[in-house]
């Protein structure tokens, strides 16, 4: 039997408990948004994890250009891959939703905006890495990008839908802290399911980083090789 | 005659609403406009795809074991 860390576990006890409690349990019943105001538990903790995530991808880019180890390159990359993956999943969600609440898929809320071109900043991240040949220099360009591009998503997802009217709730106008109308008993799911996916998230930039080093170990093995037969002939 | 009928017919009517009851059955996933099936198939597809998460996270360790040795 395969063993796992806690945290795994962990994982996949509040996953359940998301899905199970957040369909069944108790919501407070408001007009137009009806039984979809439980996609609070699925939709939101997308760009919660997202943003967790993107966050941890810029402070490995900055620990890569501190130390040049290409083990924080893998580590920035991949959580910026899956918070790419989060991203896209939040955007397609809301879309969703807004299609049964607000009448269109696209409602060009200004929230919907800034998260899409937040998207596309971090989708060029990754063309900028494919587009560089030698390692370092991908590794050294695109950690500094990172940086710029999480400090970009920080307006583009809080402040300037703050500036203007919107239909996302918590935006348009200044919420303050205790003005979000969340209820006591979603908060209940709400929480956990925010945990619960980004840690989901984390699971998945570890197999991918496990992965990449992996290859990595296989590509130098290679290359030790070839270059020894080299040697001998 | 008639009044045995007559009490017949009576008798028999006052049971046939027990009748048109439906019998008792496991009805939980019925209720509440079978939410409650959603809700099993999900879990469904979570435990699936957390159960190929499983699989790949043991696949990859099993390859890092081999790339040690």
């Amino acid at each position: 039997m395969l063993k796992l860390s806690w945290w795994k576990y962990l994982t996949m006890a509040l996953l359940f408990y998301t899905l199970i409690v957040g369909l069944l349990s108790d919501v407070p019943r408001l007009d137009i948004v009806n039984e979809s105001i439980r996609n609070l538990y699925f939709h939101v903790p997308m760009w919660f994890g997202m943003i967790i995530i993107l966050l941890v991808s810029m402070v490995y880019a900055i620990k890569y250009l501190r130390s040049n180890q290409e083990l924080h390159d893998i580590y920035a990359v991949e959580a910026a891959n899956v918070g790419i993956l989060f991203g896209i999943l939040g955007l397609v969600t809301g879309m969703v939703w807004a299609q049964f609440t607000w009448g269109t898929f696209w409602h060009g809320d200004p929230k919907q905006n800034a998260s899409a071109i937040a998207l596309l900043i971090y989708l060029a991240y990754s063309v900028l890495r494919s587009s560089l040949e030698d390692e370092q220099q991908r590794a050294k360009i695109s950690a500094v990008y990172n940086i710029f591009a999480f400090a970009t998503l920080i307006p583009l997802l809080f402040i300037l839908p703050r500036l203007t009217a919107s239909m996302h709730p918590g935006n348009g106008g200044n919420p303050g802290f205790n003005s979000y109308d969340l209820d006591s008993r979603m908060r209940m799911v709400f929480y956990p399911a925010v945990i619960a996916w980004t840690l989901l998230g984390w699971w998945l930039v570890s197999l991918r980083v496990r992965f990449s080093k992996a290859k990595n170990q296989l590509r130098t093995e290679a290359h030790a090789a070839q270059s020894e037969q080299l040697i001998n002939d | 005659m008639k009044k045995y009928l007559i009490s017949l017919l009576f008798i028999l009517s006052s049971i046939s609403p027990s009748i048109a009851q439906a019998p008792e059955m496991a009805d939980a996933m019925r209720s509440n406009g079978k939410i409650y099936v959603v809700v099993a198939v999900l879990t469904i597809v979570l435990a699936g795809v957390l159960f190929y998460l499983i699989s790949l996270d043991s696949k990859i360790s099993k390859l890092e074991k081999e790339l040690k040795d």
